[in-house]
């Protein structure tokens, strides 16, 4: 009798009762998606200014190294809510706020004031004292904050480790005159 | 009936365990395939049983938190007993799983054992490699020191480079906007309990398929693999001339296990554990970061691709390389799997091995680096300036000064970026040295801005002292022969 149908009594039950089951899990998971995907957020949202404290910490002509505390900065973070950077003040008013990342592979790159050059210790990267591509690696210069002045106070817009999917911020190093190779 | 014999019967009629594990280790396997060449997958096991043990081990002090991993691992390492023998074994058995596996893959390439029926062993196996790899990364971040935290900064620089999606796959890597206790706390989920769980359900299904289908016969020139005679040919292989897995080729595995575990602890007691290096503060950028040994071949590869083919070979060979090893069996399924009739796939597997190695080689020593401490470490040899002039000896002042020995070597110490500068006044002329500082190129920055006159005479002054005794200078032909023609005329 029973085998004679098409789609038995029980085999219906297990059909609906498996769909119920994905009905329950879709309906439960489908928002974990959301708690998964949570630390994507608009740049913009992962920007603040923050202060690298009183101008005169950083001589004119001179290329300083400069640290902040990540803005959004949890206990568990440790040392690791620190972040370094380098300053450079052109003139009293001008500042050049290089990320401490190379832009090749995010290395911490290293000043040297005698031969004003930044380089970097993994794949030999190195950058002229205005950030632009010397040789090596890096398809382009150091990636840079934007900075103002408050109070007396060097500020810059910082917070969200550098990379090359973060273009928008950056300046590129075609034609600027600025490196000695073009002018 | 003695009391023992009671005892396992009252299990045993609860369990019914006997049936199906008499049926795997009594299998039979062909006669020849009871050799050493068959015991690196089970070395393997062995090896991640012991990750696993110890792994479980050192999770009862470490903390997985940003702000405590490294001193947690610096308490394993000091002040509890046996802590750092746990550290090290874990540290040196990931070393040792990662070569054996390799070397597991290895054989079963070069013995076509991923030939029919037993493909899709070969295709989990490559997904199993790819975890075992994930396993290293992970494990390394978890030390969480300075080369965990600028080994980060790798792996989201190259995430960065997918297109339209990098900035969200820096975000999820990252589990925020910077390397913080938030990556720390993902990757340790990574590390304990995802990659391991996905990699024990498939070191399970790929133990239980090599049972199933038996263990690869011994290739011989000549019989090819058919998918419609094989299971045939193999069946009567092993049981014409089998023999019981075990005690016949089990005792081998056994031996070379306990071989692999000895080793990882004699390395383990010598060698001691991995770091941690100095803690991950992002501030002390004096620092040079480098992968662990299994990724050292990526990172010279990384150093020498140029720029423009750097993104592209980022994100397209591996998924060439993926996609080729899992399309392996499918596509070569059948025929023969003797090496001595397939000279394609060993040529391949040795140029594969001889490209990783060199890779490895160049990694350890870093030429393309520069060498940050040089100018100030390394003076220069005092038998080259020993009968100097002035503006010579200020020459060399300058080239060190100016860390051009970051990246040249002279007398055999110093950078490799750029060519050894011993000989260069052989090969270069005085407006070619002026040229080469002053504009650069080459790969050479230029240091026309931060060079005086004075500086730049001195330093090609210098330069040019440069030569092995007896080896003429460099010449420039044209004004050779300016010379020739002014000459007769005062």
């Amino acid at each position: 009798m029973s085998e004679e149908k098409p789609v038995s009594r029980r085999w219906l039950l297990v059909a609906v009762g498996t769909a119920f089951n994905g009905i329950v899990a879709a309906a439960v998971a489908v928002p974990v998606i959301g708690y998964l995907l949570s630390p994507i957020k608009k740049k913009s949202a992962y920007l603040k200014w923050i202060s690298l404290g009183k101008l005169d910490q950083f001589p004119e002509g001179q290329t300083r190294l400069a640290s902040f505390e990540n803005p959004f900065e949890r206990p568990q973070d440790g040392e690791t809510a620190k972040t370094p950077c380098w300053v450079r003040r052109l003139s009293a008013e001008q500042f050049q706020v290089f990320a401490i990342n190379c832009a090749h592979l995010g290395c911490p790159v290293r000043w040297f004031p005698q031969s004003e050059l930044f380089m970097c210790p993994c794949h030999g990267g190195v950058y002229y004292a205005d950030g632009a591509r010397a040789s090596g690696p890096p398809e382009r210069g150091l990636f840079t904050y934007d900075y103002k002045v408050v109070n007396g106070e060097l500020h810059i817009n910082a917070g969200q480790m550098p990379t090359l999917a973060d273009q928008a911020k950056l300046v590129t190093i075609a034609g600027k005159g600025k490196s000695p190779c073009l002018g | 009936m003695s009391r023992i014999k009671r005892l396992y019967n009252w299990f045993e009629m609860r369990l019914q365990l006997e049936g199906p594990v008499k049926d795997a280790v009594l299998h039979p396997v062909p006669r020849n395939t009871a050799s050493w060449f068959y015991v690196f997958g089970s070395a393997a096991t062995t090896l991640l049983m012991l990750q696993i043990v110890t792994g479980i081990l050192l999770a009862f002090v470490y903390v997985p938190s940003g702000a405590e991993a490294w001193r947690s691992l610096d308490e394993l390492n000091n002040h509890l007993y046996l802590g750092w023998f746990l550290r090290a074994m874990h540290g040196w058995g990931s070393n040792f799983m990662v070569a054996v596996v390799l070397i597991h893959m290895c054989q079963v390439f070069t013995f076509g054992a991923y030939k029919f029926p037993r493909e899709l062993t070969w295709i989990l196996g490559v997904f199993m490699l790819l975890m075992t790899l994930g396993m290293a990364f992970t494990g390394q971040v978890l030390r969480f020191d300075q080369d965990a935290y600028w080994g980060l900064g790798i792996g989201a620089s190259i995430m960065s480079r997918v297109p339209l999606v990098g900035g969200a796959l820096v975000d999820l890597l990252l589990g925020g906007p910077i390397i913080a206790g938030a990556t720390l706390s993902r990757f340790f989920a990574l590390h304990v309990f995802i990659i391991p769980g996905i990699l024990l359900l498939f070191t399970a299904t790929h133990i239980w398929m090599v049972i199933k289908l038996g263990i690869n016969d011994w290739p011989m020139p000549g019989r090819i693999v058919r998918r419609d005679t094989y299971l045939q040919e193999y069946h009567e292989l092993t049981h014409k001339d089998g023999v019981p897995f075990v005690p016949d080729a089990l005792w081998k595995d056994m031996f070379f296990s306990a071989a692999v575990l000895a080793a990882v602890a004699v390395c383990a007691v010598v060698f001691g554990p991995y770091g941690p290096s100095g803690q991950p503060d992002p501030t002390i950028v004096n620092t040079v970061p480098k992968p662990d040994f299994f990724f050292l071949w990526l990172y010279a590869v990384l150093a020498y691709l140029p720029p423009s083919l750097e993104t592209p070979f980022i994100l397209i060979a591996p998924v060439l390389g993926i996609c080729a090893l899992l399309a392996l069996p499918l596509l070569a399924g059948e025929g023969e799997k003797s090496w001595h009739r397939r000279p394609v796939a060993i040529l391949l597997l040795v140029t594969v091995a001889v490209s990783f190695g060199i890779f490895t080689h160049l990694g350890t020593f870093t030429p393309w680096s520069p060498i940050m401490d040089a100018w100030s470490s390394d003076p220069v040899p005092p038998k080259l300036i020993h009968d100097a002039t002035p503006v010579e000896r200020q020459g060399a002042v300058v080239f060190q000064a100016k860390q051009c020995r970051n990246c040249h070597s002279i007398g055999g110490s110093g950078g490799m970026r750029g060519p050894a500068l011993d000989d260069v006044a052989v090969r270069l002329t005085e407006d070619q040295l002026i040229r080469q500082v002053l504009q650069g190129g080459g790969n050479m920055p230029a240091y026309g801005k931060n060079l005086t006159p004075p500086e730049t005479t001195a330093l090609v002054r210098f330069l040019e002292t440069l030569k092995p005794p007896g080896r003429r200078p460099a010449i420039d032909a044209t004004q050779q022969e300016q010379k020739a023609l002014n000459a007769p005329q005062p």
